[in-house]
């Protein structure tokens, strides 16, 4: 009973949401307030529509109806809680509805705080967003109904995916959605912009706080990926390029782009053409990840539905809202003048660039990505290659590194016009600090590799350089002085500074982990100690265990420093008898300098075991980066100027033009 | 089906280690050649894996088929051509550079050099604008608002 009326509150929602596409638009055309007022309502009822129908499908879930279909092939009676209800969307139909779920959420949101928004400009987003509402809810209705009925319910479930039940893949697509859908409502920014014909710096204030959450949600969604994919895959990998994850990367460096062009945007009314595009790119390259993700036409480690009716019909959804946006694009961008003028050498310059290496960034992921379909399609099916790993390392790798490179100079710049000589003035210790780092580094490291020195320059070229320019921003006068005044930046100052730091601790892990990782694979005997590095590794026992809903065999790794015990490590190796699937569990010792990473491997005739240890420098600085890169969205996103909007639509109103009355 | 059945395939060859200690070869310079080499080289039936992280058994026969060709004395690039003449390009990580390829590695330097270039006109053409512009160096619209500001 409880399912039917979820599958029925989303069919009213599919209702409620035609209306709010049709609605709003026709009286924002025509000036009518009755109609584009029918906007709120309808987005909050939308969305509290699709949140009865998610609870009652979580509810399914939560108590095992495996009347349901759904159910029935993704969960089981013996899981754990946490999985019964992350197992809602460990799956194609229900993580739809999610999808469908975070849709509605950033409509309503919309609707609920864009009371400073002209009122034809919100009834227009609301409109587009509400025709996005549409395209997928038709979608979830009629291709991926997770509201289905089995005839005769069995009595126990297929179980989920083993890989899937980790809490950190638990929480991972609820953030990427947030970010994928997110941007949607930027996208619907974009178009109503382009119906109404302006773009002006309200709008662009309007539109950063979204961004600014779907990028932030993005990072954390990303980082929470890579992390599982780091100590369940076994082998402590913690980017691949796969397709899926190029799906939610490509989304990422576009919504970074359209942070920064947007500023440009509010502080000085340039950029504004670009500044639509990438917010129709950005939302473009979301429904590609959806695609790429949801169609299986690129199959990878963690794609798991490869159906082409779904695959056409998100094909569908992206050539009507990609290609109608573009078209309108193409017809309305050139009424949209730049204003503000700046000089060569000037922060906009910087952003400018900014943009440049993130969109030619993101072009080499979405190119590398589906040229192996491109070749396929085009020889029809007679030539199949690989695109991995060795080639984004090469054709993406220098487009960061230039961005590491400018992006302290970038940001110490002042608007309008600037001298290069006193950036660099502003910025000597800073570079000459990281630099001494990197040059104690390469004397120091024994493998000559160049990446890790150059690795850690950039690090801490952007963490000192962001501490250089919050200094800088505290004026003139004594140390005690500028520290307190430090306290008194505005939020945003401080979120841009967190944020680009957070990048520099990012890309230090990276440099640590990919330059002077260590590695060991041998038969170990129980009771014999040998050296990885400068730690010695004993395997003391292997035994056999049980979990709620697998079997294991668990070793026991004892590592310590010379005399002294630092861990002792559990890696397991783990069946799941309902799956009839193994995995990995690594051992790993955490730390702040490194991480210890043990995984166990077959039983060896001779009473020895397979054992893989390795040594991870600055692993775990990864994550933290991706966290602090996160913080620092936050931060930006508290700053009071986007809580007091009204001096936005105070300006807007008083210039007048198309607000109309009430 | 055939994508399930190659899952399938490699979910049941089982959580060996990927590398195992029995392949490894005994001389380290050759065998840290053969890691290297085994990174590039891509798993014939995983998703996106190569052979040295993949736990599939015919990962393992190439892992040690890499090993025999260097203990035959082959160059890396000699292995290499001979395991893609057998298994196919598809097993190459690092796409050949030649032929339609070309496009692929050259998308994103063209791409900077041409986005360079527009970027470099319309920051050009910003300044001339700022040329043309009053003295004071503002444009019309912030004229206006500043006498409203002024104004108020």
């Amino acid at each position: 009973m409880i399912v039917e009326f979820g599958h029925f509150a989303l069919i009213l929602a599919f209702a409620v949401a035609i209306v709010q596409m049709v609605v709003p638009l026709i009286g924002a055309h025509k000036g009518w307030p009755g109609w584009m007022a029918l906007a709120e309502p309808a987005a909050s009822a939308q969305f509290l529509l699709v949140a009865a129908s998610f609870a009652a499908l979580t509810y399914a879930f939560v108590v095992s109806d495996f009347s349901l279909l759904l159910v029935y092939s993704n969960s089981h009676t013996a899981k754990p809680m946490l999985y019964k209800i992350s197992g809602v969307w460990g799956n194609h139909e229900g993580s739809m509805l999610l999808w469908v779920l975070i849709l509605t959420l950033f409509g309503a949101m919309a609707a609920w705080f864009g009371g400073n928004l002209p009122p034809a400009l919100r009834a227009r987003v609301l409109a587009v967003q509400s025709a996005i509402s549409v395209a997928f809810m038709a979608f979830v209705l009629f291709t991926s109904n997770p509201f289905i009925r089995l005839e005769r319910p069995p009595f126990d479930g297929q179980g989920l995916n083993p890989l899937l039940q980790d809490p950190g893949l638990a929480f991972h697509p609820p953030f990427l959605y947030l970010g994928y859908v997110g941007l949607s409502l930027c996208f619907s920014f974009a178009i109503a912009a382009l119906i109404e014909g302006r773009v002006d710096a309200a709008w662009a204030r309007w539109v950063r706080p979204w961004t600014l959450l779907s990028w932030l949600t993005l990072t954390i969604g990303i980082g929470l990926g890579s992390w599982w994919a780091y100590y369940e895959l076994g082998w402590g990998g913690f980017w691949f390029w796969d397709p899926v994850e190029n799906a939610s990367f490509m989304p990422w460096l576009l919504a970074a782009a359209l942070l920064h062009s947007a500023i440009v945007v509010e502080k000085r009314e340039a950029l504004k053409n670009w500044t639509v595009l990438l917010a129709i790119l950005a939302f473009g390259f979301s429904l590609i990840g959806t695609f790429i993700v949801r169609s299986g036409v690129i199959t990878s480690v963690h794609a798991f539905a490869n159906d082409p009716e779904r695959g056409v019909f998100i094909l569908a959804i992206l050539a009507v809202f990609v290609g109608g946006a573009l078209t309108l694009y193409a017809a309305r961008a050139g009424t949209m003048e730049a204003k503000g003028v700046f000089g060569t050498v000037s922060r906009e310059s910087a952003l400018v660039m900014n943009n440049i290496l993130l969109a030619v960034a993101a072009l080499v992921v979405f190119v590398g990505t589906i040229w192996p379909l491109v070749i396929e399609i085009a020889t029809g099916g007679e030539r199949k290659l690989s695109v991995g790993a060795p080639f984004f390392n090469m054709a993406f790798t220098p487009f960061f590194v230039l961005l590491a490179l400018i992006l302290p100079i970038g940001a110490i710049l002042p608007w309008k016009r600037a001298r290069l000589g006193r950036a660099v003035r502003q910025l000597r210790i800073p570079l000459l600090l990281s630099l001494a780092l990197a040059a104690l580094a390469f004397a120091v490291e024994t493998n000559r590799s160049a990446m890790g020195p150059i690795g850690l320059f950039l690090g801490a070229w952007l963490v000192s350089g962001a501490l250089t320019d919050l200094m800088t921003r505290t004026g003139r006068g004594g140390v005690g002085a500028r520290l307190r005044r430090l306290g008194r930046l505005p939020r945003a100052d401080w979120g841009k500074a967190v944020a680009h730091s957070g990048l520099g601790i990012t890309i230090f892990g990276i440099a640590g982990l990919m330059a002077w990782e260590i590695e060991d694979i041998r038969v170990a005997y129980p009771g014999q100690a040998y050296d990885v590095g400068r730690w010695s590794v004993e395997l003391q026992g292997v035994e056999d265990t049980r979990g709620p809903n697998y079997f294991a065999q668990t070793g026991t790794v004892l590592i310590s420093a010379g005399d002294k015990p630092v861990a002792t490590l559990h890696p397991e190796k783990r069946s799941y008898p309902v799956a009839q699937m193994p995995t990995t569990e690594a051992g790993i010792d955490n730390g702040f300098l490194r991480d210890i990473y043990v995984v166990v491997g077959d039983a060896q005739a001779d009473g020895g075991w397979a054992l893989r240890v390795f040594v991870k420098p600055l692993a775990n600085w990864i994550w933290c980066g991706a966290i602090i890169m996160a913080l620092g969205g936050v931060l930006s996103l508290t700053d009071r100027r986007y809580r007091v909007a009204a001096g936005a639509a105070k300006s807007n109103a008083a210039r007048g033009g198309a607000v109309p009355a009430e | 089906m055939l994508r399930g059945l190659i899952l399938v395939l490699c979910i049941l060859c089982g959580p060996a280690l990927a590398v195992t200690p029995s392949e490894m070869l005994d001389d380290p310079v050759l065998e840290s050649r053969a890691r290297e080499i085994s990174k590039g080289l891509r798993c014939p039936v995983c998703r996106n894996e190569n052979i040295d992280d993949s736990h599939a058994a015919v990962s393992s026969d190439l892992r040690v088929l890499v090993r025999e060709r260097l203990l035959a004395g082959d160059s890396d690039a000699q292995v290499v051509s001979y395991i893609v003449e057998r298994y196919g390009e598809y097993v190459l990580l690092r796409p050949q550079t030649g032929g339609a390829n070309l496009i692929l590695w050259i998308a994103g330097p063209f791409a900077f050099v041409v986005a360079l270039g527009i970027g470099l006109v319309f920051i050009r053409s910003r300044r001339r604008a700022g040329e043309g512009a009053s003295s004071a160096g503002l444009s019309l619209e912030e004229q206006k608002r500043l006498k409203e500001i002024m104004g108020e």
